[in-house]
């Protein structure tokens, strides 16, 4: 055989649209065995309607591909696109393998992990009993999950978001397939365990010499997985080409933007404020979980185990760590949203922790959350301008009648326009969404502003705007940003002063420079290194068979 | 993929939306249901006779059209003479406002201990879950009977008996979604904004109930047109010779073989009322569903 060598996966000219909206517009790429393709973009711009056309799993979405091909196989290629069911079928799973964005709710919730393998192996090999059990096993093996065989007899929600994203990828993987398709794989999970998961996806890779379509939003990942890119927009290819030339010299403009737009590790924090007078103080804060109610039986869980921070004015605090550490339930505790087992949290010298709750509420004017998932803060049923009023309206702020003016200045002061207000959570996106919480938690013109993982939700360009608002908001207002996140390259940008959090504790804190500078706990060096960089391109030299140049 | 579930989203709401207002099965229950509130309304002016007006010669009448049809009598009368539509009519008239205003007290008593039991999680929620239980597990038409026989057959003590037979249902729906929704983010927004209890159920908690208490309100009401049929066939309802849609049917049995009529009318309109309310509950729930809306 000679090159150029075929590719093993190759779409070409692919039209999909839902109902009368036109989803992927025109789009051709190439995949060879051993390579990954990096598919890159908003959410929206049709990264998923491509890579669900490719299984054929678009008609379940209700879409439908309109035109073009999709062939698979580098020799007698098979078109997918005209495929009849029951050959689809057999070529799901086979050939083609997928890994969703949602380690929680992949796998069914009702099956042990075992069975859920097993089942894998019947419907594809024929195997049971015994030898699927085997074969099971050595396929979390495969995916290096520690303890293999007593995963077998657990259920998903046993298993925290990281091995569960590697039980995906071993289910994927067990018929070794041609070419694997992860959507967001890592999207969902922290980045200590993204670290892992990719560094597992790119050995397995190179062991099995599969090719990887890896769709994602987030060109930091990119640059330590894809040997090639695709960047969409609008359904739309606007540049394609080798990992290491779009992050030298991207071309189109989008994917400058797209650069701009992704938040880089040691790009510079504020400067730590001169004179900050403290507006929050947290001193030895202990909350636990599982102390009385339902589980009365269990010892108490200190999440958060004796925490001390302060808040100046006008200051930004990061508290960066990742899931379970208890960041959350810290920013719950200080909103009293969960109450704490002891310590005390005080606003402009008032205490918090212990007030009765109708002495709390005139002061709950002035703390206000941004919670992270924007779909799900936001009554469906409200009007946005019932939403965005709401706390003003709890302390007395507004009268019924003023509401609506008062909705209006506030959508204007987050950038959408006054409209919005009488339309429903539903009608916006993910990013306009935010705004909404944020206007929200304007609304009573608050001191402090804890947001908890206001932007791990969004795409990078929408977190990008959301922190921009947040300081110009700062700049105007003088709130003070309490600003969790599980993403440290996020908090750089926009953290005076950062505190490190590692189970239940904090164990580094300081001026956001100093401390990512010269990091002194080895969490915090550890959380640095997983971070992923897209200034490198650290994907060693493909190992395996290179693919030949393409062809002009 | 949060941007294609928005786009699969619009489109399913696009479907939907073209189904809430397009559906001709929709389309003939909304009139239906208006014709049947109008005469409902109407009864007095529009009933041709008067229900209970006896008239012993012409006893038995089939409906017009056949032999021996009285003139007038549309639908025939029964065996004391009086006017099958009329007293049809009528008789809708009082099953509707029975089904209405026990479905409704059904509603405010279990909605409201739903709401209690979802929110309160201690003695009193596992307290209303035993009622709960208890009424499930006994038979509903003995203890009306029991009532009944006790206080004796009247309007108040019936609409009262069928408005307390179908709270439970309400209550398990009101619970299980309070539950499911207090887990959610919002919830916790307002409660960190400086929402009350009180404030939480009533502007975030009940607006989001609304679509399944509306579907069991038009189950509940079909279901008491039914019990209260039930009870006025057994002679424990309502009393003759006030008319209900269940009393002639019951009244009507024992002149089945000779004079059929005079069921039909009335077991032709409990079929028809059970029908139109569920197809209109599922028209509602849609419309009240601002999520279907369009973009």
């Amino acid at each position: 055989m000679t090159a150029p060598n075929p590719p093993i996966l190759s779409v070409k000219s692919l039209r999909v649209a839902f109902g009368s909206t036109l989803a992927v517009r025109d789009l051709s790429f190439d995949i060879h065995r051993g390579e990954t393709l990096a598919l890159v973009g908003e959410s929206g711009s049709g990264k998923s309607a491509t890579a669900l056309s490719i299984l054929r799993l678009i008609d379940r979405e209700g879409g439908r591909i309109l035109g073009g091909s999709i062939r698979l196989g580098a020799r007698d290629p098979v078109e997918v696109t005209t495929l009849p069911p029951a050959e689809l079928r057999a070529l799901r799973g086979e050939r083609i393998a997928m890994v969703f964005q949602e380690p929680m709710t992949s796998l069914n919730p009702v099956m042990r992990i075992g069975r859920q393998i097993e089942e894998t192996l019947r419907l594809h090999r024929g195997l049971t009993g015994a030898a699927a059990r085997k074969t099971a096993r050595a396929a979390l093996e495969r995916v290096t999950i520690p303890e293999p065989e007593r995963r077998l007899d657990q259920y998903p929600h046993e298993l925290s978001g990281g091995l569960r994203q590697r039980v995906m990828i071993a289910m994927a993987l067990i018929c070794e397939p041609d070419v694997l398709i992860a959507d967001e794989p890592t999207t969902a999970l922290d980045v200590t365990t993204q670290a892992e998961i990719l560094s597992l996806l790119r050995r397995l890779q190179a062991e099995m010499g599969m090719a990887v379509l890896f769709i994602t939003h987030d060109l930091g990942v990119v640059g330590k997985i894809a040997d090639r890119v695709v960047v969409m927009k609008n359904g739309c290819k606007v540049e394609e080409g080798r990992t290491g030339d779009i992050f030298a010299a991207p071309r189109h403009g989008y994917t400058r933007e797209l650069m701009e737009a992704t938040p880089r590790l040691g790009s510079g924090a504020p400067e730590p404020l001169a004179e900050a007078p403290a507006v929050l103080r947290v001193s030895d804060l202990v909350t636990s979980y599982g102390a009385g109610g339902l589980f009365s039986r269990s010892k108490p869980v200190p999440a958060v185990r004796g925490v001390s921070l302060t808040l100046g004015r006008g200051e930004t605090l990061g508290l960066v760590g990742e899931s379970g550490c208890g960041k959350s339930t810290l920013a719950r505790s200080i909103m009293r949203l969960v109450e704490p087992a002891s310590g005390e949290v005080t606003l402009d010298g008032e205490a918090i922790t212990g007030v009765s709750q109708a002495r709390l509420k005139p002061m709950r004017a002035r703390m206000q959350m941004v919670f992270q998932d924007p779909y799900a803060s936001l009554n469906p049923r409200m009007t946005i301008r019932d939403v965005v009023t709401e706390p003003a309206f709890l302390h007395g702020a507004v009268n019924a009648r003023g509401r609506a003016d008062m909705a209006a200045d506030l959508l204007t002061r987050v950038g959408l326009p006054a409209e919005a207000a009488e339309r429903y959570p539903h009608q916006f996106s993910g990013g306009q969404r935010q705004r909404i919480c944020i206007a929200r938690a304007l609304s009573v013109g608050p001191r402090i502003i804890v947001a908890d993982e206001a932007v791990s939700a969004l795409d990078v360009s929408n977190a990008r705007r959301i922190t921009d608002l947040m300081a110009e908001i700062q700049r105007r207002d003088g709130v003070s940003f309490l600003f969790i996140s599980h993403d440290i390259a996020v908090v750089e940008r926009v953290s005076h002063r950062i505190a490190v959090m590692y189970r239940g504790k904090i164990v580094e804190t300081g001026p956001t420079n100093a401390v990512l500078a010269a990091p002194e706990h080895p969490y915090t060096r550890r959380l640095l290194a997983a971070v992923p960089r897209i200034a490198q391109v650290d994907r060693p030299a493909p190992s395996v068979a290179l693919p030949a140049p393409l062809p002009a | 993929m949060t941007g294609l579930a928005d786009i699969v989203a619009r489109h399913r709401r696009r479907r939907a939306g073209a189904a809430a207002g397009g559906d001709i099965i929709q389309r003939i229950a909304l009139l239906l249901a208006v014709l049947l509130a109008a005469a409902a309304i109407l009864t007095p002016l529009i009933a041709p006779f008067d229900p209970l007006d006896q008239s012993l010669i012409s006893r038995l009448r089939p409906p017009a059209g056949f032999d021996r049809a009285g003139p007038g009598h549309l639908f025939g009368t029964d065996e004391l003479g009086r006017d099958v539509l009329s007293r049809a009519l009528y008789g809708m008239r009082l099953t509707l406002t029975l089904a209405f205003v026990g479905a409704l007290i059904g509603l405010c008593l279990g909605g409201t201990l739903g709401v209690i039991a979802g929110l309160r999680r201690s003695w009193l929620e596992d307290a209303i879950m035993a009622l709960v239980d208890m009424q499930i597990a006994i038979p509903f038409t003995l203890v009306a009977l029991l009532v009944l026989a006790v206080l004796g057959s009247n309007v108040t003590v019936l609409v009262l008996v069928l408005g307390v037979a179908g709270w439970e249902q309400y209550a398990r729906i009101v619970r299980a979604e309070v539950r499911r929704l207090t887990g959610q983010p919002f919830i916790e927004a307002a409660r960190a904004a400086g929402a009350g209890t009180v404030y939480i159920a009533r502007r975030h908690l009940l607006p989001n109930v609304v679509s399944p208490l509306v579907v069991q309100f038009t189950l509940a009401l079909s279901n008491i047109v039914i019990l209260e049929s039930t009870l006025s066939f057994l002679g424990l309802g309502v009393q003759p010779p006030q008319p209900s849609l269940g009393s002639m049917v019951g009244l009507g049995r024992d002149y089945m073989p000779t004079a059929p009529w005079i069921v039909l009318a009335p077991a032709a309109l409990i079929v028809t009322l059970t029908f139109t309310v569920q197809i209109l509950g599922d028209w509602l729930r849609d419309r009240a569903d601002v999520r279907l809306q369009e973009r």
